[in-house]
């Protein structure tokens, strides 16, 4: 009767290639690495300075003291910059057949039989795959690498690169500045509507290499985007870094989404820096799924910087065995009439632990603005913990702040009244979880849906007894 | 095979109060056997300690379900052996559709890879939605989430259909219902009376036995039964109550509490 369960331990996407890269940049970081990057990508002045002076910015900037514990993070211990082929496939076809055979794995040519409109898939450091559909290219979109965007559309770059998240932002995002390679460059121009979702498959590879993807969304006047990207990594011993930034601007009523599932081996220290700047009457929505790394930090931000701008996050993380996800949301109204959503969904099992750090903060201008959050906590054991730690900032009287927080464990009489009609306490389980994370599920594409449910039940195989 | 429940002297605590002192009873196929009885005389945790509720310490006793004993079996394997709890206060499951928890109790009865098909699922689940009559909304509406305690007991009785038991156990399944929702439930019930099914109907009031006709009515005081008869014994105490047959044996309090 018992079916075969996989070991906790055990990583599902825990295989690796075989593994020939071109260039690789050997551990440690100096300028002299920087230079070499910057000079491998055959680079414009003003992006090395802008390198350089975002790791001398990076050297000055303590480690931050709150968060999670990065203890065991060697900066020294990290390779930078690993370029894996010679040239980006423009068709399948014409993809290395290893890397073809990482990809199949993951099941991404599926994933481009269906509504794809372009697949940006990040091997490394490095976009080697890269298609588009024809329409989206007749409407004048731009969805490229973002090292390709720095040659092709270098005055665009320039104009949004670094704005919404400068390198003093803090210690991750000068980091990333110094050493960025790889991520999405979106364009949409004015009252351009992208019916399909744009996709990008993310992917570390390479063993104590850190990802240092960098992402620019630019959405014009009255235009709609949809990005989503999905990541999974394999398992290694020892500890990998994954540090990416995402920029988006999104213009008077234009809407953006992003949709993002990250899926990191537990080794994985994962600390992204996203932030969103929405004008008038725009919208920003950052659906958010972390499950896995050894620590994430990663707080979707929307600046609310025009009248009547909308933000959304809504985030699920997962905490396992030795996990920490220490993850949240900032709301920065500074416009009158914002309004911004958070819905945090959260769960810690096998002594996981779960930390939702949000800000609300309303500028003088706020007049009218509303926030609304909401975080939930689902803990499945007596080992694992969660903690809540909300920050308001309230410069502006006439404004609506509602917070509502819950921690619940699974009860042990919905868990009597599943199994008492047959299924089995895992499968109890799974399903109080699939539905705690409902809310997030649902705002899923379809086949995303179904890869985070599977991941979902995966997870919380053999989570309790 | 003729379905046989045979329950021997099953004894049953609550955080280390025995609450049953001792059960004997002995259904089979087709047989409805009514268990009456006060407030806070055990019935209830009867049921509860037949499915295996975690709160619920079986001491001693057996019970039987077609030669196995299912008090050795995890709730789930109750489950899956034929046995079915239709719960007095069921629970709500949030984001969890009504469809897909009745799609995924029914597969966990089914080997893997011969899992029901969801037209034929559709079909049954809305053929006897309507028998019910219930509003077809329900099947996607979150499991339990926000019905009404009459929709509850339907949904309750909807479970049971679809999933096709041996032995039911309806926990108080009239409480809270009006009469014409006590017809269509005691209908439903009656609908799947049949020689290999027995039922166990725990009730306060000889009201729903009008519905739904015992073979047997058996009195329990003091976490054993008292007293059995048949139908007969169900319309004595909707007529004159319970004082004759504490008279008759000699009870002062009816109740666990006090014995």
């Amino acid at each position: 009767m018992a079916k075969s369960m996989p070991e906790m331990e055990e990583y599902k996407y825990g295989f690796r290639d075989e593994h020939k890269a071109i260039f690789q940049s050997g551990k440690g970081l100096t300028p002299e690495i920087v230079r070499t990057i910057s000079e491998m990508k055959g680079e414009p002045e003003f992006m090395l300075n802008f390198r350089l002076k975002s790791l001398e910015q990076f050297n000055k900037m303590p480690m931050p003291q709150w968060g999670g514990n990065m203890d065991d993070l060697d900066f020294n211990d990290i390779q930078y910059y690993v370029k894996p082929s010679e040239k980006q496939g423009k068709t399948w076809e014409e993809v290395p057949a290893e890397i073809k055979e990482t990809f199949d794995k993951l099941g991404i040519p599926e994933a481009e039989q269906k509504f794809l409109a372009g697949v940006s898939a990040q091997y490394e450091s490095e976009v080697v795959y890269h298609s588009m559909q024809e329409d989206l290219a007749k409407q004048g979109v731009i969805f490229t690498d973002t090292d390709t965007a720095l040659r092709e559309h270098p005055e665009l770059f320039q104009e949004y690169f670094g704005t919404v998240i400068p390198p003093a932002d803090n210690k991750f995002a000068a980091l990333n500045s110094a050493v960025w390679s790889g991520g999405s460059f979106i364009y949409v121009p004015k009252g351009v509507q992208c019916e399909i979702p744009l996709q990008a498959y993310f992917r570390i590879n390479s063993e104590n290499m850190g990802q240092f993807e960098r992402t620019l969304i630019i959405a014009d006047e009255g235009s709609f985007v949809h990005y989503v990207e999905g990541c999974t990594a394999p398992v290694y011993s020892t500890n990998s870094l994954h540090s990416a930034v995402v920029e988006i601007i999104v213009k008077k009523d234009a809407r953006v989404r992003y949709t993002t599932i990250q899926n990191w081996a537990p080794n994985i220290y994962n600390l992204v820096t996203k932030r969103a700047v929405a004008e008038e009457n725009a919208t920003m929505e950052w659906v958010d799924g972390n499950i896995g790394s050894k620590l994430t930090m990663k707080y979707p931000a929307v600046v609310l910087k025009g009248r009547g701008a909308k933000g959304m996050v809504l985030s699920i993380a997962v905490a396992g065995k030795g996990q920490h996800q220490d993850a949240g949301a900032k709301m920065i109204h500074l416009a009158p009439d914002t309004t911004s959503t958070i819905v945090s969904k959260s769960i810690s099992k096998h002594g996981g632990k779960v930390t939702y750090r949000g800000l609300a903060s309303f500028g003088r201008n706020s007049e009218g603005s509303k926030a609304n959050i909401k975080c939930d906590t689902l803990i499945l054991d007596n080992e694992s913990t969660s903690d809540t730690i909300p920050y308001n900032e309230i410069m502006n009287d006439n404004i609506t702040l509602e917070h509502e927080a819950t921690v619940s464990k699974v009860s042990e009489d919905q868990l009597f009244y599943l199994m008492s009609r047959g299924l089995t306490e895992d499968e109890a389980t799974q399903m109080i979880v699939m539905g705690f994370i409902e809310p997030f599920t649902k705002e899923l594409p379809m086949e995303y849906a179904v890869e985070m449910n599977r991941l979902i039940k995966f997870e919380m195989e053999g989570s309790i007894g | 095979m003729s379905t046989q429940f045979i329950i021997n002297d099953l004894k049953a605590s609550v955080e280390g109060k025995e609450i049953l002192k001792g059960i004997n009873l002995e259904i089979k196929g087709g047989e409805i056997h009514a268990i009456m009885g006060p407030n806070g005389t055990g019935k209830s945790t009867l049921a509860s300690a037949l499915m295996g509720h975690p709160k619920y310490e079986v001491t001693d006793g057996t019970a039987h379900l077609n030669g196995e004993d299912i008090l050795e079996m995890e709730v789930d394997e109750r489950a899956r052996a034929g046995m079915f709890l239709a719960m007095q206060y069921p629970s709500e499951i949030t984001g969890v559709t009504n469809a897909d928890f009745l799609r995924s109790a029914i597969n966990a009865r089914r080997e893997e890879g011969n899992e029901i098909s969801l037209i034929k699922f559709i079909r049954q689940m809305e053929g006897k939605m309507k028998e019910l009559e219930m509003n077809p909304e329900f099947a996607h509406r979150y499991l339990n989430e926000g019905f009404s305690g009459g929709e509850k007991k339907r949904n309750e009785i909807l479970q049971m259909m679809l999933l096709d038991p041996k032995l039911v156990i309806l926990d108080e399944i009239d409480s809270g219902l009006d009469i014409d929702a006590l017809r269509i439930v005691s209908n439903g019930v009656n609908a799947m009376r049949s020689e290999d099914r027995g039922f166990l109907v725990i009730t306060h009031y000889q009201r729903l036995l009008n519905y739904i006709k015992p073979d047997f009515v058996h009195v329990m005081m003091q976490g054993r039964i008292v007293k059995s008869g048949g139908p007969e014994l169900a319309e004595r105490l909707e007529n004159e109550g319970y004082d004759w047959v504490k008279e008759e044996l000699g009870i002062v309090d009816e109740t666990v509490g006090q014995a």
